[in-house]
C-alpha cells in the first residue's frame, strides 16, 4: 500500500500542481487568472519583476524560513551547547561561543554516568524488540492473511481492539506482575533487561501484526498458489516468498518499533532499577532532573549522540516511514 | 510435517466442505517433502527448549506453592506440544508464539489493572495478612528487661546471616531472620558455641564489616511471634526482645502491651484501634468501589481529577488542531511546483519529528528554564517569563512544544493527501467559475478531511496519552500543593497515574489503577467512534 502510495505521490509531484497557489490566489484571484497562462508560456522572456515573483513564490520562502527557524533553533541550540566546553546552562546561551569536544569526552568517561552502557542497552533492547516483534507479528499476520480457520475473525477483531490500548496504560499492573515474577524467576523479573524485552514484545505485537496483515493482503495469493503447485510447503512459502516480498515493509515496521522503544520511558523506568541497566530515555531524563547535576553541556553531548542514529535512520527511510504512518488513510 | 488443508485461498469461508482424507494425505506428503529433516530437527530442538523451560518453571512454582500459576504453565506447555506435534492445526502453529506474549503482557495486564483498581494495593498494603503480622511484630521489638544474656556467634550460610545461640542450659541453637531457632550440633569453646555444621563462623573482621546487617538481625525464638526474638547489638552477646504488640490469632487482634489498646481487623486491610488509628503495614484486600468513590467524593482528590481530565482533553484537542492547521497551511504553501528548494525546507521541517521526543522535550525544558534558559536570557533579552513554573504559562509551553513536535507529521500527512486529490477536480471547478478559495473550502478541504480524519482521531488518541511531552518537559508541574497526591497543573491522566503509582511518598497502586480505568473508558469511546467512522471492523475479512 505504501509503495503504491509513494509512486502516486511522485507522479502528482511531476504533474504541474496548482493547489499551492490557492492562498496566493485568494488574495488576488482576478489578477492571477488573467496573468497565469501567459506566465507559463512566456515567463522566461519577460523581465524579472520582484513583485510578481514575491506574489507567486517569494512569500512561500518567507514562510519557509520562519518555519525553519522555529523548527531548527532548538536543534542548533543543543548542538551549540554540546560543543561548549563550559558545563552550565547559562554558559550554553551564547551560541557557538566556544567549540570543543570536552563535553563529549566528559559524558563518555564520567564514571558516575554510564552513558555508553545506556547507549548499548538501548540498542540491544530496541534492536531485539524490533526483530522479534516483527518476526512473531509476521508469523501471525501470515496465518491471518493466508489461512481460513475458525476464530479467525474473532482474532483479527481482538487484535484491532487491543492495539488501541497502549501498554503504558497498564504500567501499574505490569510493574506488579513483574515484581511477582521476580519472586519466582529473578532472571526475567524486575530489574532485568530480558524482562523489559518480553514486556515490550507483548505490547508491540498487536500493532505490528495488524500493520503487516494489511501489507500481506496486498501480495497476490496467486504467487503462493503457484509456489504450492511447484511443491513448496507453507513454511517455505512464508520464508522464501512472503517475507522476501514484504522485506521493505518489515524494515519499516521494525524501524517504527525501534524508534518507539528508544522513546519509551514509563514502563522502562519502573522495570529497570539499577542505573547501569537503564535505557537512554530513563538515564538521561533522571540525569537532568537531578537538581545537583549542572553539566548541561555534557547532557547536550549525550542528547546529540543519542539522537544521531535515530535521525539518520529516519531520514534515510523517510519515504517508507511516511507511507507506513499514513497507511490506510490515503487509499 | 503437516497438512495444508486449511490453507485455502483468501475469500473462501469456513463453511466450505472439508477436503477428503486422500486430499489431506496428498497435501501432507507434498508438505513433508518440501520440509526436510533439517526443519524437523529445528522443530524438535525448539520444542525441547520450551519444554525444559516449562519443567523448570513448574519446579520453581511448585516449590513456592503457586499451584494456579503452575497449572497455567502446564496447560500452555501441553497446548504448545500438542499444536506443534499435531499434523493439523496449521494456523495455530503460526499464531501461538505471538498469542502467548500478547495475552500475558497486553490482555492480562489490562485485566489485571482492572482488578487492582478494586484493591487497596499500595504502600502499607503490599502483602498478605501473615506478612503484615510478622512485619508489625518485628518493627515493635523491645528488649526484655532483666532477661538473661545469650552468648551468640554470628554465622553465615550461602550469604544469609544467622545467629548461633547458646541458651542458659548450654544447648546450641541456630536460626535466621526467617527461620526460628532450632537445636544444632555445635562446637563449643568453653560455654559458648562457636561453630555449627553447615554454617561458616564469621571472623571478627567480617563482623565489623557487616555490623549494620548484624544489628538488624532478629532471630525468632519460636514459631509463635509472641515469643519474641534474639537480637545482638555487638555480635557476641544476644538478648531476648519481645514485641510490644501481642497477636491473638484466634480473635485476629493485635494488642499493644504498653497502652493496652486493642487493634482489630475491621475489614479495611489494617489492624485498627477503636478510635480509628491504623497499624501499618497492613495487608492487601479488595475494597470494591472504594478507590473510585474516594477519587470522586474526596474533595482534595476530586478537584485534581477534574482539572486533570479537563486539561487532558484540552491538551489533546488543541494539540491535534494546532498541529493539523499548521501542517495543512505549510502543505498548501509548499505544494507549488514553481517554488525552488522545497526539498531542503522539507528536510529541515521533518527534523523535529525525527529526533526522539524525550530528548526534544528535555532540551526544550532547558531552554525554557526561567533563570538560565535560552529563551528568557537570549531571545527575550533577560526577561523572566515563568515558562514552566506558572500554572497557565506551563500549559502554554506544553502546547508550544507539542506543536513543535507534532507539526511535521501533519505536514507530511496533509502533503500526501493534497497531492492525492486529482487535478481534474480543480479544473472542473475552475471551468464552472468557482473562485480558488471556494474550491479549497468546498471541494478540497472536505476531500482532504475524508482521508485525514482517521489520522486525526489516531492523533487525538496518541496525544491523550502523550506521556513523554508532559513528563519530560514539566514533569506535570507546577505541583499542586493542596492535593494529597503528587499531581500538578500540567499533568494529564496518564502522567497522573504514573506519579500516583510510582513517585509519591506513598505509592497508591489501587487509586492509580482506578484512574487508568477512566483512561480505558475514554480510549474505548474514541475507538468506537473511529471504528464506526472507518468501518474498519466490518471490512476485516
Amino acid at each position: 500500500m505504501a509503495k503504491k502510495g509513494t509512486k502516486e505521490h511522485r507522479s502528482w509531484i511531476e504533474a504541474p500542481a496548482v493547489e499551492g497557489e490557492i492562498m496566493a490566489a485568494a488574495l488576488d484571484a482576478e489578477a492571477r487568472r488573467s496573468e497565469h497562462p501567459p506566465a507559463r508560456i512566456a515567463g522566461p522572456r519577460r523581465p524579472f519583476s520582484f513583485g510578481r515573483w514575491f506574489r507567486a513564490t517569494g512569500w512561500r520562502h518567507v514562510v519557509g524560513i520562519v518555519v525553519l527557524v522555529f523548527a531548527l533553533f532548538p536543534i542548533v541550540f543543543v548542538i551549540s551547547s554540546s560543543l561548549n566546553p563550559h558545563g552550565t546552562l547559562t554558559g550554553s546561551n551564547a551560541l557557538f561561543s566556544a567549540i570543543g569536544f570536552d563535553s563529549y569526552v566528559r559524558i563518555l568517561t564520567d564514571p558516575q554516568i554510564p552513558f555508553t552502557q545506556w547507549f548499548a542497552n538501548t540498542l540491544l533492547i530496541a534492536g531485539v524488540n524490533a526483530v522479534a516483534s516483527v518476526f512473531l507479528g509476521a508469523l501471525a499476520a501470515y496465518s491471518f492473511s493466508r489461512m481460513r480457520f475458525t476464530g479467525r475473525r474473532f482474532g483479527l477483531v481482538t487484535i484491532v481492539v487491543v492495539q488501541m490500548f497502549p501498554q503504558m496504560l497498564a504500567v501499574v499492573a505490569i510493574f506488579l506482575l513483574m515484581s511477582s515474577i521476580s519472586d519466582w524467576f529473578p532472571a526475567i523479573g524486575l530489574n532485568t533487561q530480558i524482562g523489559l524485552m518480553i514486556v515490550y514484545l507483548g505490547g508491540a505485537l498487536g500493532v505490528n501484526t495488524f500493520l503487516m496483515y494489511g501489507f500481506f493482503n496486498t501480495i497476490p495469493a496467486s504467487i503462493d498458489e503457484a509456489a504450492k503447485i511447484d511443491g513448496a510447503g507453507h513454511a517455505r512459502i512464508f520464508f522464501t516468498i512472503i517475507l522476501r516480498l514484504a522485506a521493505p515493509i518489515l524494515a519499516v515496521v521494525a524501524l517504527l518499533s525501534f524508534i518507539f522503544t528508544v522513546n519509551e520511558f514509563a514502563v522502562a523506568s519502573v522495570i529497570l532499577i539499577d542505573t547501569d541497566k537503564q535505557t537512554l530515555a530513563v538515564g538521561l531524563t533522571k540525569l537532568v532532573s537531578n537538581p545537583r547535576y549542572a553539566d548541561w553541556s555534557a547532557f547536550s553531548a549525550g542528547a546529540v549522540m543519542a539522537a544521531l542514529p535515530v535521525v539518520a535512520l529516519f531520514l534515510w527511510l523517510q519515504k517508507y516511514i511516511v507511507g507506513g504512518l499514513t497507511a490506510g488513510a490515503v487509499k | 510435517m503437516s497438512t495444508i488443508d486449511e490453507d485455502v485461498a483468501p475469500g473462501a469461508t469456513g463453511t466450505e466442505p472439508k477436503p477428503t482424507k486422500r486430499q489431506r494425505q496428498a497435501a501432507g506428503i507434498a508438505d513433508a517433502a518440501s520440509g526436510g529433516v533439517k526443519m524437523i530437527l529445528v522443530k524438535l530442538l525448539a520444542l525441547g527448549i520450551v519444554d525444559a523451560i516449562a519443567l523448570y518453571a513448574l519446579f520453581v512454582l511448585a516449590t513456592a506453592g503457586q499451584w494456579l500459576v503452575a497449572a497455567v504453565v502446564v496447560a500452555v506447555a501441553v497446548a504448545v506440544n500438542w499444536i506443534y506435534f499435531s499434523r493439523r492445526r496449521l494456523p495455530a502453529k503460526y499464531l501461538t508464539p505471538g498469542v502467548i506474549f500478547l495475552v500475558v503482557f497486553q490482555v492480562f495486564v489490562l485485566v489485571y489493572t482492572g482488578y487492582i483498581a478494586f484493591t487497596n494495593y499500595g504502600t502499607g498494603h503490599n502483602g498478605s495478612k501473615e506478612q503484615a503480622v510478622s512485619s508489625l511484630m518485628a518493627s515493635s521489638l523491645q528488649r526484655v528487661e532483666d532477661s538473661p544474656t545469650y552468648p551468640v556467634t554470628v554465622v553465615d550460610r550461602l550469604g544469609t546471616l544467622g545467629l548461633l545461640v547458646t541458651d542458659p542450659d548450654g544447648d546450641a541453637l541456630v536460626g535466621t531472620n526467617d527461620e526460628p531457632l532450632q537445636p544444632v550440633d555445635a562446637e563449643f569453646d568453653g560455654d559458648k558455641a562457636v561453630a555449627a555444621e553447615g554454617w561458616t563462623t564469621l571472623q571478627f573482621a567480617d563482623v565489623l564489616a557487616r555490623t549494620d546487617e548484624i544489628t538488624e538481625l532478629a532471630v525468632p525464638f519460636s514459631d509463635d511471634p509472641n515469643d519474641g526474638a534474639i537480637r545482638t547489638p555487638d555480635g557476641s552477646s544476644g538478648y531476648l526482645y519481645v514485641s510490644n504488640l501481642e497477636y491473638d490469632a484466634a480473635a485476629g487482634t493485635m494488642t499493644d502491651a504498653t497502652t493496652g489498646t486493642v487493634y482489630s481487623d475491621v475489614g479495611t486491610g489494617a489492624f485498627t484501634s477503636p478510635d480509628g488509628e491504623e497499624l501499618l503495614p497492613g495487608w492487601q484486600i479488595t475494597v470494591g468501589f472504594d478507590n473510585f468513590v474516594r477519587a470522586v467524593t474526596d474533595v482534595r482528590l476530586a478537584q485534581p481529577l477534574v482539572y486533570v481530565t479537563l486539561w487532558t482533553f484540552a491538551f489533546a484537542l488543541i494539540s491535534v488542531a494546532s498541529t493539523f492547521f499548521l501542517g495543512l497551511f505549510l502543505a498548501i504553501v509548499f505544494n507549488d511546483m514553481r517554488m525552488r528548494g522545497r526539498k531542503y525546507y522539507r528536510v529541515g521541517m521533518i527534523l523535529p519529528y525525527a529526533i526522539p521526543s524525550f530528548l526534544s522535550a528535555l532540551v526544550w525544558a532547558g531552554m525554557m528554564n526561567e533563570s538560565f534558559g535560552f529563551i528568557n536570557q537570549v531571545l527575550l533579552g533577560g526577561a523572566s517569563v515563568p515558562w514552566l513554573t506558572d500554572p497557565w504559562m506551563a500549559k502554554v509551553s506544553v502546547l508550544i512544544v507539542n506543536l513543535w513536535l507534532g507539526f511535521p507529521y501533519m505536514f507530511l500527512v496533509c502533503m500526501g493527501a493534497l497531492q492525492a486529490i486529482p487535478d481534474d477536480i480543480q479544473e472542473a471547478a475552475t471551468v464552472d467559475g468557482a473562485k480558488p478559495w471556494a474550491i479549497f473550502r468546498l471541494i478540497k478541504l472536505p476531500l482532504l478531511l475524508v482521508t485525514v480524519a482517521p489520522l486525526l482521531i489516531a492523533s487525538f488518541a496518541f496525544n491523550f496519552n502523550n506521556f513523554n511531552t508532559i513528563y519530560m518537559l514539566t514533569g506535570g508541574g507546577p505541583r499542586d500543593s493542596e492535593a494529597p497526591i503528587p499531581v500538578g497543573f500540567t499533568d494529564i491522566l496518564i502522567t497522573m497515574v504514573y506519579k500516583v503509582a510510582f513517585t509519591g511518598q506513598s505509592r497508591d497502586y489501587g487509586l492509580a489503577s482506578a484512574y487508568s480505568i477512566i483512561i480505558f473508558i475514554v480510549v474505548a469511546v474514541i475507538s468506537i467512534i473511529a471504528f464506526r467512522r472507518t468501518k474498519s471492523l466490518e471490512e476485516l475479512n
